[in-house]
């Protein structure tokens, strides 16, 4: 009890104590603020590519796509743990305004609206239709017109505080979609007539998925459409991905190895069809891995925050060893007086460790409620320095498509921050603590060490 | 004289320091017996090594040659559990400066031995018990009014005094006082002997330190320490 009781008054009744508190403080804010902001937006990517992808795909990088994917289709609708399957078509087109004479490269993606609802969370990223995506692709001018969904970010520009202007929405607006058709060999499909396939579509609505280049670079045409522009069509249909959705009581890694089992039957049973070298380079892949190439670079950045900030642990490590260090030096006397009294070597440790203890609590319990608090206000904070002083410190809202800054706190994150704290400072305490249990009596009672 | 008569023991003492490169030999051979309930004084110029002596016979210091024996067990077959239980229990010290922690009041300091002795449980069974103690030992010391205060708040006898009731409060079989006039004036250093002169009374056996003759008088048994050994007892 006397270990408690003195390590709480040493706390409070040393003025240097408060620093190594405030330090651990400071710490510990600047860590749950960037660490949650971190966090958000990782999380918040991360979410935002598996509403894209579904919880699996299975996709050819080859823009000659595969075959007999309807059969697999059929198969994948037979199994319980499916709940959605969408086929799309993937390759790349130039797009030009309807009357202009300029053109731009951008991604397309043939999907059947309704189905790729179900297996992606595509529905909820249009602004029109989002309550009937079945009515995706008919333009509000003239529903009997072939219709396009464009990404949000090549219609629509972002005002400073990430808002978007739909005033300007280009209802109706005619696009020139010229893709280049391949055989099921890679050859250009019209070499003799002229080698393009281009077709106007009329603008239906935008998505927005909030992943910066699918937003920028990416329009959606009816699933046929995109198969004919691409070639992909004819007798032999083709395709270059299938998007899953499990059920939610499946687990998306053992769905993603039920639907991997399904497709190497599957592989094996058209081992004999005249298109089978086709799906030799399918690969059946989870959304992560799917999307690992984007996700991977927001992993890296976390990771590379997280061991920078494991520096900021080190500063405190050492600001804690020196507060310890400086208050044992003066507190031999004590070490002193609690031995003569019985204390033993361990226990003298454990007070002063105690006293660590202590700081890194109360540093951390400082620096989580400052740092909630003022994750709560963060976004206010922004938008009042920009309202006032025309400044964003973060990131500027008209380039990045991200929105609020995130602040949800993850308190699994906030339980090993603290954690951290308390043992940087435990281990700061550490050794001033070994050397006050090793004190001798005799020595710091002595009147020449008074 | 029977060997359950001495409370304390010291057979061959010997104990040198080291003073940048020369070794100082502080004791050398000294012989030393106490008597239960007896109430002695060593005295001896400065530097003779009183407090040195003291510190042996209380398991803060240890020899480099010879035997202390606590009710006939050799102290230096203790392990370090039984020696911090020694020193929490069986002895109590008084130093010439007071040695009081700041951070804890008056009663607090006074009952510190016994909270070290207990865990948090076994503190929360005798915590009433201990205040209680505590409290009567500070009344008996006159410094009832004084129980809130911190040490730096007193003057110097009582704050001895309240060193003199942190010694007491574990009842230990012997009291080990170093100067503990040396830092007192005359009147206030009579009140803390005429303390120890009742404590004697009442049955405690009592080891003081002194270099003042006049202080080591008042008690029972005065035993010289002069060049190392015990010239007179």
């Amino acid at each position: 009890m006397y270990k408690i009781i003195l390590a709480i008054r040493y706390l409070l009744k040393r003025r240097i104590a408060y620093f190594a508190v405030l330090a651990v403080a400071l710490s510990v804010f600047i860590v749950v603020v960037v660490m949650t902001v971190m966090t958000g937006l990782v999380r918040d990517f991360k979410q935002k590519n598996h509403q894209f992808a579904g919880d699996c795909v299975v996709s050819t990088e080859s823009l000659v796509g595969f075959a007999y994917y309807e059969d697999f289709i059929k198969i994948l609708e037979q199994e319980d743990i499916v709940e959605g399957v969408s086929a799309v078509v993937k390759s790349y087109a130039l797009v030009s305004p309807e009357g202009t004479e300029r053109n731009v490269g951008v991604e397309i993606m043939g999907i059947e609206p309704v189905s790729h609802s179900r297996a992606t969370g595509f529905g909820q990223t249009l602004y029109n239709h989002r309550d009937d995506v079945s009515k995706a692709f008919e333009p509000a001018c003239d529903p009997n017109l072939g219709g396009c969904v464009i990404g949000i970010d090549m219609v629509l520009s972002r005002d400073a505080k990430g808002k978007y202007s739909y005033d300007s929405d280009p209802i109706g607006r005619g696009l020139v979609i010229s893709c280049f058709p391949l055989t099921a060999k890679g050859a250009l499909a019209k070499v003799s007539t002229g080698l393009v396939n281009t077709k106007t579509f009329y603008y239906s609505d935008n998505s927005h998925s909030g992943l910066a280049r699918v937003d920028s670079s990416m329009i959606y045409l009816p699933f046929e459409q995109a198969q004919m522009m691409c070639g992909m069509g004819g007798p032999v249909k083709r395709a270059s991905g299938i998007h899953i959705k499990f059920k939610p009581d499946v687990k998306p890694f053992e769905g993603c190895r039920k639907v991997a089992s399904l497709w190497e039957n599957f592989r094996q049973e058209k081992a004999n069809e005249s298109y089978a070298n086709l799906l030799e380079k399918v690969t059946v892949q989870s959304w992560k891995d799917n999307r690992r190439a984007f996700i991977a670079a927001m992993e890296k950045e976390q990771m590379m925050m997280t061991v920078l900030f494991g520096l900021v642990g080190i500063t405190t490590v050492f600001i804690v060893f020196v507060v310890s260090y400086m208050i044992i030096s003066h507190k031999s006397k004590d070490i002193g007086i609690l031995k003569s009294i019985g204390v033993s070597n361990a226990n003298v440790m454990m007070l002063f460790l105690g006293f660590s203890f202590l700081v890194g609590l109360l540093g951390s319990a400082i620096g989580v409620v400052g740092g909630w608090r003022f994750l709560v206000h963060i976004n206010g904070i922004e938008e009042w320095l920009y309202d006032n002083f025309g400044y964003q410190p973060l990131w500027d809202r008209t380039i990045f498509a991200i929105g609020d800054i995130p602040n949800t706190i993850d308190f699994k994150v906030l339980g090993v921050i603290i954690l951290s704290a308390i043992a940087a400072c435990l281990v700061g305490g550490l050794l001033p603590c070994r050397q006050a249990a090793k004190q001798k009596p005799i020595e710091t009672l002595q009147v020449s060490q008074l | 004289m029977s060997e359950s008569d001495f409370i304390l023991q010291a057979e061959e003492i010997y104990k040198s320091y080291r003073m940048g490169a020369t070794r100082v030999k502080v004791l050398k051979g000294v012989d030393l017996e106490i008597r239960k309930g007896e109430y002695v004084a060593i005295v001896g110029a400065s530097g003779s090594g009183k407090s040195t002596l003291l510190h042996i016979l209380g398991a803060l210091d240890r020899p480099d040659k010879g035997v202390v024996r606590f009710e006939g067990r050799d102290l230096s077959r203790y392990g370090n559990g039984e020696l911090n239980r020694f020193r929490n229990k069986m002895v109590g010290f008084v130093f010439q400066f007071y040695h009081l922690l700041d951070e804890l009041s008056v009663l607090e300091n006074v009952y510190l031995p016994t909270m070290v002795s207990k865990g948090v449980l076994g503190w929360f069974g005798c915590r009433r018990w201990a205040r209680n103690r505590a409290k009567e030992l500070l009344e008996q010391l006159g410094l009832a009014e004084r129980a809130k205060h911190k040490p730096y708040q007193l003057s110097g006898g009582e704050r001895q005094r309240v060193a003199i009731g942190r010694a007491l409060m574990n009842e230990p079989n012997v009291l080990l006082a170093d100067e503990p006039t040396g830092n007192l004036d005359s009147a206030t250093g009579n009140g803390i002997l005429n303390v120890f002169e009742k404590l004697n009374q009442a049955g405690q056996t009592i080891v003081m330190v002194s270099h003042d003759d006049r202080v080591a008088q008042r008690a029972a048994r005065m035993v010289t320490l002069a060049d190392g050994k015990i010239s007179r007892a």
